[in-house]
């Protein structure tokens, strides 16, 4: 079975295709008539959702300062809020990563992936009962394109020159060709807005399936069913209830004592004496985020391309695994990308924890001395003991790395992207090309391991607007070659997100996208009594 | 606290022509304590200004975080007027602060003085529980471990109060959500409280925060009241009180007690200013809407306008306290009631 009907077969099961739908869409992936009716009759009966309910969630990372304005979300809190009431143009696929339609029932490229028209659904209502056209969509467009935006999409979005209408489509004109464009879209800050937003930001007027009914900011959030939303496949209880817990013990206390049904960010260290409570149920899923520890390619001691290659094979990555992330993630590879990405280049060669190799290169280097290396609890969870055992496994290699603590506060300013060896983390981008043109472009502002390769650019743009999904591959395997064994970037490991749910929420999507279900927990459960 | 007591202390001095300021000495300690109190705040004002200044980062920077790009940040940064020099932005928050505007959330852009008046109610409802059940119950104790000192009684009240000050907060918090939410089920946890909430609601979402403060502050004030009272107790006119009939918590109540009332106040007035400023953890633990929370939260993104308001908020608490410990001592010690 092919992902793309496995994914249609899940959402049978989970309640949320009728027959019709899922026939028409699973003859579209190639299967015969007969398969598919079989394959819908055997998925519907696997479990049929509940409706109803009132669903507590207990979220870390909630503050006071939270805004309602969905171009200025930036906390886990208020990414699973928006989820709630707002729709995007385009979702991503739970399973894939590829682009599916939302709002914008289908769009076509222009040759040169310069041109995009994109079909804005019709019949669709806004929470106040307006209509959705598609001047709704240009005008919150262009709220998060404005240049005085602070809007946290504008990153995104800055490749667009030209933001019209065509009848009633949508046509975005952009600088470069750019075939990612529909999965840009699903950035959770683009939510459409009745008339972009322009005049309320923080109504949280939106188009999806729950209607926000109270909201105290970093306290909690209230939501009730929203009666005419436009998609039956989701929004399957009543009412929800989300409350910002930032005490992990405190969220773990709630879900054990069945006060809440769902946590996010369980502690590593704690995952293995939470799933010894027998209504619990431990909900890891690969993410795209990474803990990482950078090397300034242009700075001295790092500007030699064997100590870089040094420090790489005596990363023990196995153990960061096992001992930082208590298992609860995959080993990396050097480049910040892993198969949760569509077009991920597989069958590259896995770098693994090799004395003798980082010896050679130690050698070659012809360094001597120790290496600097600064870190911080707030680089990562666990990163000063990741600092601390990467220290350990370096000795083995004759390396002598000096392990330096910084403070908490004010890391990001002053030691991140400014100094020359320290540790870090990403969270993961929508596509390839974004990781790749936020932090390995020659010109990114956040280029924090300063990898200035112009033929590493030059791919860059070339995949960028290349159609040919087969031709791209290639060219995301080559620059990701380039990055592996000549880059700055040491990536032990990519951090699974872990979350935990009583045993009655039923029907959760493991989505590769983002944490929490890709922030739709809310939408795509129900609860079994 | 104790050197403007005694100030007020001086017996000997009988001028013909009274001033103003020994005629009225409990009215004059006011106002000067008044004054000096807006004179501390300014202070205040001006350390946490300067505070926020010094850390690393700013506002625009931290608030994005590793999210920002530098148009969003050189947006914000105007947008708040943060290029401007500190001086002229801190005269500015003044000048508006003593017209009694705080002004808007950098972050949330809603009024500061609005979400302040909501976390404000929460704190001083949670410490206002804890106190009306920590106050009574600590002096009472102490009385008590006065009458029994130094037998079973005592030892027990001492031993335990000790024990629940020398476990950190947090720690008294998860063992109490542990065996009264956890295991038996039957206390209310989180301790989340919204608009929303009937009054009963409300205490019952409080019952495990308020026992946590009950807990740390107790022993405090106990210790304090147990020591004053047998300060007292050993004077020459307790033994009168004695020779003369009079039962011995009699005595304690009736003689001992209020002349020990000053240092027990100032010790009261310490835990009650700790009890709305001090709670950060408990609030964190419990889940808790209450100020402690809102700074932090403010500090970790440089929100200047509202650490400033919290700041001097906390601050007045504080000051307001420790006035009124002062002026209560005062009244209660006959001496200083009349000076000539």
């Amino acid at each position: 079975m092919s992902n793309e009907t496995k994914y249609l077969a899940g959402r049978v099961t989970a309640g949320g295709m009728s027959r019709r739908e899922f026939m028409g869409r699973a003859m579209a992936a190639g299967l015969t008539l007969t398969v598919a009716s079989q394959l819908f009759t055997e998925s519907a009966a696997a479990q049929e959702p509940k409706r109803g309910g009132h669903l507590k969630l207990g979220l870390e990372g909630g503050a006071a300062t939270d805004s309602k304005d969905p171009a200025k979300f930036l906390s886990q809190f208020m990414f699973v809020v928006g989820r709630c009431w707002g729709d995007m143009l385009v979702e991503s696929d739970p399973h894939t990563g590829a682009p599916v339609p939302a709002l914008a029932e289908s769009w076509e490229p222009s040759a040169d992936a310069a041109t995009w028209t994109f079909t804005i659904r019709k019949g669709v209502q806004f929470h106040d009962g307006k209509e959705l056209t598609v001047d709704d969509v240009v005008a919150t467009l262009k709220r998060h394109t404005d240049e005085k935006s602070e809007s946290g999409a504008l990153g995104v979005l800055k490749s667009i020159k030209d933001i019209k209408t065509d009848g009633d489509k949508l046509v975005l004109t952009l600088n470069e060709g750019n075939a990612d464009m529909p999965l840009l879209l699903s950035d959770y800050h683009l939510i459409i807005q009745p008339n972009g937003g322009v005049d309320d930001p923080g109504a949280s007027i939106g188009t999806g399936p729950y209607k926000m009914a109270s909201f105290e900011p970093g306290v909690r959030a209230t939501f009730e069913k929203n009666p005419n939303d436009w998609r039956s496949d989701r929004g399957y209880v009543d009412s929800i209830e989300i409350i910002g817990m930032n005490d992990a013990t405190a969220r773990i206390a709630a879900l054990s004592s069945g006060q809440v049904h769902y946590i996010n960010r369980v502690d590593p260290k704690t995952v293995d004496l939470l799933k010894r409570a027998p209504t619990v149920e431990i909900l890891n899923t690969s993410g795209r985020g990474h803990y990482v520890f950078i090397m300034h390619c242009d700075t001295a001691p790092f500007d030699n391309n064997d100590l870089r290659l040094a420090l790489k094979y005596a990363m023990d990555r196995e153990t960061m695994v096992q001992r930082i992330l208590g298992g609860y993630g995959k080993v990396g590879n050097d480049f910040p990308i892993n198969e949760t990405y569509a077009l991920f280049p597989e069958g590259i060669e896995q770098r693994t924890y090799d004395p003798d190799k980082a010896a050679f290169h130690y050698k070659k280097s012809g360094h001597s001395g120790s290496v600097l290396l600064r870190t911080s609890e707030v680089a990562f969870p666990g990163g000063v003991d990741a600092a601390v055992l990467y220290q350990e496994s370096c000795k083995k290699a004759g390396i002598n790395i000096e392990v330096k603590r910084e403070p908490g506060d004010g890391y990001w300013t002053n030691v991140w992207n400014a100094k020359p060896f320290c540790t870090s983390y990403w969270g993961g981008r929508p596509t390839q090309d974004q990781m790749y043109s936020t932090a390995y472009l020659s010109t990114a502002d956040w280029n924090d391991t300063r990898f200035k390769r112009p033929e590493f650019d030059k791919l860059l743009y070339e995949a960028r607007s290349e159609l040919d999904e087969a031709k791209r591959k290639d060219m995301y395997r080559e620059m990701a070659m380039m990055v592996r064994d000549e880059g700055g970037l040491i990536l032990p490991m990519f951090n699974d997100f872990v979350n935990a749910a009583s045993k009655n929420v039923k029907g959760y999507v493991h989505d590769i996208g983002n944490d929490m279900s890709n922030g739709y927990v809310a939408t795509r459960v129900w609860l079994e009594s | 606290m104790s050197e403007s007591v005694d100030t007020g202390i001086l017996p000997d001095q009988k001028e013909p022509d009274l001033s103003y300021r020994d005629r009225f000495p409990l009215l004059a300690l006011i106002i000067q304590r008044l004054l000096l109190s807006v004179a501390l705040l300014f202070a205040v004002s001006v350390l946490i200004f300067g505070g926020v200044e010094a850390l690393p980062g700013d506002f625009a920077s931290t608030y994005l975080g590793q999210s920002a790009t530098p148009q969003a940040v050189a947006n914000i940064r105007k947008d708040l007027g943060l290029d401007r020099p500190v001086v002229t932005r801190y005269f500015e928050w003044l000048g508006n602060a003593v017209q009694s505007d705080f002004g808007t959330s950098w972050a949330s852009r809603n009024s500061v003085s609005e979400q302040i008046g909501k976390r404000l109610g929460n704190s001083l409802f949670l410490a206002f529980c804890a106190a009306m059940i920590s106050v009574p119950l600590a002096v009472g104790l102490g009385m008590l471990a006065v009458h029994f000192r130094n037998r079973i009684p005592d030892k027990i009240i001492n031993v335990l109060s000790l024990a629940a000050i020398s476990l950190p907060e947090f720690f008294i918090g998860y063992l109490l959500i542990l065996f009264f939410a956890v295991k038996f089920g039957m206390a209310t946890f989180p301790a989340t409280v919204y608009d929303s909430m009937t009054f009963v609601e409300r205490l019952k979402a409080v019952a495990l925060p308020v026992a946590t403060l009950v807990l740390v502050v107790l022993a405090h004030m106990m210790r304090m009241t147990r020591a004053a009272i047998l300060s007292v107790m050993s004077s020459a006119y307790m033994e009168t009180a004695e020779l003369k009939g009079l039962g011995a918590f009699r005595a304690i109540v009736r003689h001992a007690a209020p002349n020990a009332v000053a240092p027990i106040i100032n010790v009261v007035a310490l835990n009650l200013a700790y009890l709305v400023v001090g709670v950060v953890v408990v609030e964190v633990v419990f889940v808790y809407p209450g100020m402690g929370q809102y700074m932090v939260d403010a500090v970790t993104v440089r929100d200047m306008p509202v650490v400033q308001a919290c700041g001097l908020i906390f601050a007045a608490v504080y000051i307001l306290l420790n006035m009124l410990a002062d002026i209560l001592a005062i009244v209660a010690n006959p001496r200083l009631r009349h000076p000539r």
